[in-house]
């Protein structure tokens, strides 16, 4: 039971990380019905950026205060970071293939996907890189047998607040609404005023800033990064995504935290090397079964 | 056909055709026969192809098989295949299975490719039928999904598939058989140029089979589901049925490429050869050359099979020699830009050129309509 316990809390960990990336799949597709396959790397390319800001500012030597401060400042700049390239792929790559077939835009996406992953070859070398162990391992829950340490901490304090204001920004802004008006009907948008190449950028710059978020927790949380490490988790988050929902932002956290689950007892039951073959086995039965995911609406192919 | 007879009667009309033009209509014309006649005749003119240019060039033409294949879906009915490798390695593990001496089959070449492809497009239709209602973009996610699922039961399943050390050795075609006095395997696992006849044989097979679906009825049928789904269906057309048919051969002509690609490395090699890497670089030939294009096709894979065994090789080689890079920064080396350089010409194809370097004319039209 203990195990059990204590599988189910690193699934919910993370599974909160998965929720953070899918987040920016599913706001993407949400707006502009495109599987952002550089969602992946352009965590990868954050985390980049952290592990240099990390060894940078020699962050691993400071005391408890600069640490959590330190932390609090990456999540900030490698979020900026994220979210400003997402928003220059956009305007360069996607913006102009707008109007054109669905293929264009998403083999373009896979294009800026290799495009990433070769900078962080450059960036990171071609072999795995260890992240700086910034918090102490020591367990929060004295006597209690199980494990929570701070870094578990870390991504739920990260992550809760960063969603808390993601669903205000999307339900109760002006922003957030035209968000809505244009996932829900582009035309009808631009006819009563909305600009909706900025709403699409402001999505990008927001699924951008949430991956950045996520790329610095997953340095701090797994401790190893590599130019690879996009895709693969950049398909776990995807598959969170289609689990929830896609398109449907408390969907992506849901599917995450399935994902997370998912992915902890599978790896503690069955073996880690059949991790992978799991998740997306279950991706594939839930899309035969329940194409419109978890908690999204089903939608109709429309003339 | 039709334009060459017209060409042929206004050329008659005036007078004399010159030689020079009649020839590059022919070879525009039956550039499959030219090709096919070209590369027939090249190893009994070019030594070098009987050794180990020989095999990277079978190896071209097996990947050429299983972009045709990948074609049939991504390019005549318009839906993304992302896990195409799973299909050639399911073919090479099926093939390897039904030969090697570990495995009490041991068929004959012919009923071991026989029996495989049909096994691998029935696996197809089995992944296809539920997963086909789904619209475009799920699909892809499936079949990407299904390549890792794949992969990593290939890995993973080490008393059937043997591992990271893959299945070996699979005999050479006509192990055993004796023509006229030539032991048929012993000569494939001599002469290289005994492969390199059999893989631009089957390629060759292949290229006719796929001009001629183009024009059958359910060739035309896989173009009108991807131009027009709802129009199609209208049209008395079974959206899914076409579809299915579509994944299925597919799945079988990939898994054809599969047979050979094992049989001729002698081994099923190890499951990374079968990853998504692998499917996205056939998927780029595929969208490179041209969506729907069987030249085209061609071309992308010759020139990405070409880009990292002839053109990487040698800038790599030329930097060293011109001493540009005395540091040994792999910022300077040619192939450390691999990735970054497919990236940008998929991006650049798909923003410029999306029906890619030699269209199919419908495909071009249909790319440059104007969406509302």
């Amino acid at each position: 039971m203990q195990f059990f316990l204590q599988q189910c809390l690193i699934g919910i960990t993370n599974g909160a990380l998965v929720a953070l990336v899918a987040l920016g799949y599913t706001m993407v597709y949400g707006i502009i019905r495109l599987i952002n396959f550089a969602h992946g790397d352009l965590i990868m390319l954050g985390a980049c950026l952290a592990l240099s800001l990390v060894s940078g500012f020699g962050l691993a030597g400071g005391g408890m205060v600069t640490t959590w401060f330190g932390v609090v400042l990456l999540v900030l700049l490698c979020g900026l970071f994220c979210g400003g390239l997402n928003v220059a792929v956009d305007r360069i790559v996607y913006r102009p293939l707008r109007n054109a077939p669905k293929l264009a835009p998403l083999v373009s996406a896979i294009g800026v996907s290799f495009i990433f992953m070769n900078v962080g070859l450059f960036w990171l070398g071609p072999a795995d890189r260890s992240f700086p162990e910034l918090l102490p391992p020591a367990n929060l829950f004295a006597g209690e047998g199980l494990q929570f340490t701070a870094k578990d901490l870390l991504v739920l304090v990260v992550v809760v607040p960063l969603m808390i204001c993601l669903s205000l920004l999307v339900k109760s802004t002006r922003l957030g609404k035209a968000m809505r008006a244009v996932s829900q009907d582009p035309i009808a948008a631009a006819l009563v005023g909305i600009d909706v190449d900025r709403v699409i950028a402001f999505t990008f710059f927001v699924g951008g800033f949430l991956g950045g978020a996520a790329s610095v927790i997953y340095g701090l949380y797994i401790n190893t990064i590599s130019f690879q490490m996009g895709f693969q988790n950049g398909l776990y988050a995807f598959t969170a995504a289609v689990l929830g929902g896609i398109g449907s932002i408390p969907g992506a956290v849901v599917g995450g935290l399935v994902i997370g689950l998912v992915r902890a007892l599978s790896s503690a039951y069955v073996g880690e090397r059949w991790t992978g073959a799991i998740v997306f086995a279950i991706l594939i039965v839930i899309l035969v079964f329940r194409p419109e995911g978890l908690l999204g609406r089903g939608t109709k192919e429309k003339v | 056909m039709t334009m060459n007879e017209r060409h042929s009667a206004r050329h008659d009309a005036i007078g004399a055709v010159p030689l020079r033009e009649r020839v590059m209509a022919f070879i525009r014309e039956r550039w499959e026969l030219v090709a096919l006649v070209v590369l027939a005749v090249a190893p009994l003119v070019v030594p070098a192809l009987g050794g180990a240019l020989g095999g990277q060039v079978t190896t071209l033409f097996i990947y050429c098989i299983l972009a045709l294949g990948l074609n049939v879906m991504v390019g005549y009915t318009g839906l993304v295949h992302l896990g195409i490798a799973a299909f050639f390695g399911i073919g090479a593990y099926l093939f390897a299975i039904l030969t090697v001496p570990m495995y009490p089959f041991q068929m004959r070449f012919v009923t071991a490719a026989a029996v495989s492809v049909l096994a691998t497009a029935a696996i197809g239709l089995a992944l296809g039928a539920p997963t086909l209602r789904l619209r475009g973009d799920y699909l892809a996610i499936v079949t990407l999904g299904f390549g890792e699922v794949v992969k990593v039961t290939l890995r993973n399943l080490e008393q059937i598939t043997g591992g990271m050390k893959g299945l070996n050795p699979v005999p050479p075609p006509g192990a055993g058989v004796v023509i006229g006095g030539i032991d048929l395997g012993l000569a494939f696992a001599i002469d290289p140029r005994w492969f390199y006849y059999l893989a631009l044989a089957a390629l060759a097979a292949v290229v006719v089979a796929m001009r001629r679906l183009e024009q059958s009825r359910l060739g035309r049928a896989w173009v009108a589901v991807r131009e027009d789904e709802l129009a199609a269906s209208a049209m008395g057309i079974s959206a899914i049925r076409v579809k299915l048919s579509a994944f299925a051969m597919s799945s079988a002509v990939a898994g054809l490429a599969g047979c050979l690609y094992a049989a001729s490395l002698s081994t099923t090699a190890d499951p990374n050869a079968y990853d998504f890497n692998r499917s996205i670089m056939v998927l780029c030939a595929v969208i490179l050359g041209g969506l729907g294009s069987i030249p085209g096709t061609l071309l992308g894979v010759a020139l990405l099979v070409g880009f990292d065994t002839v053109l990487a090789p040698w800038a790599d080689s030329a930097i060293q020699q011109w001493n540009i890079n005395p540091s040994g920064s792999s910022l300077l080396s040619f192939s450390g830009w691999r990735l970054a350089i497919f990236g940008l010409a998929l991006v650049l194809v798909m923003r410029y050129r999306p029906e890619g370097l030699i269209p199919s004319r419908r495909m071009a039209a249909e790319l440059h309509e104007e969406h509302s």
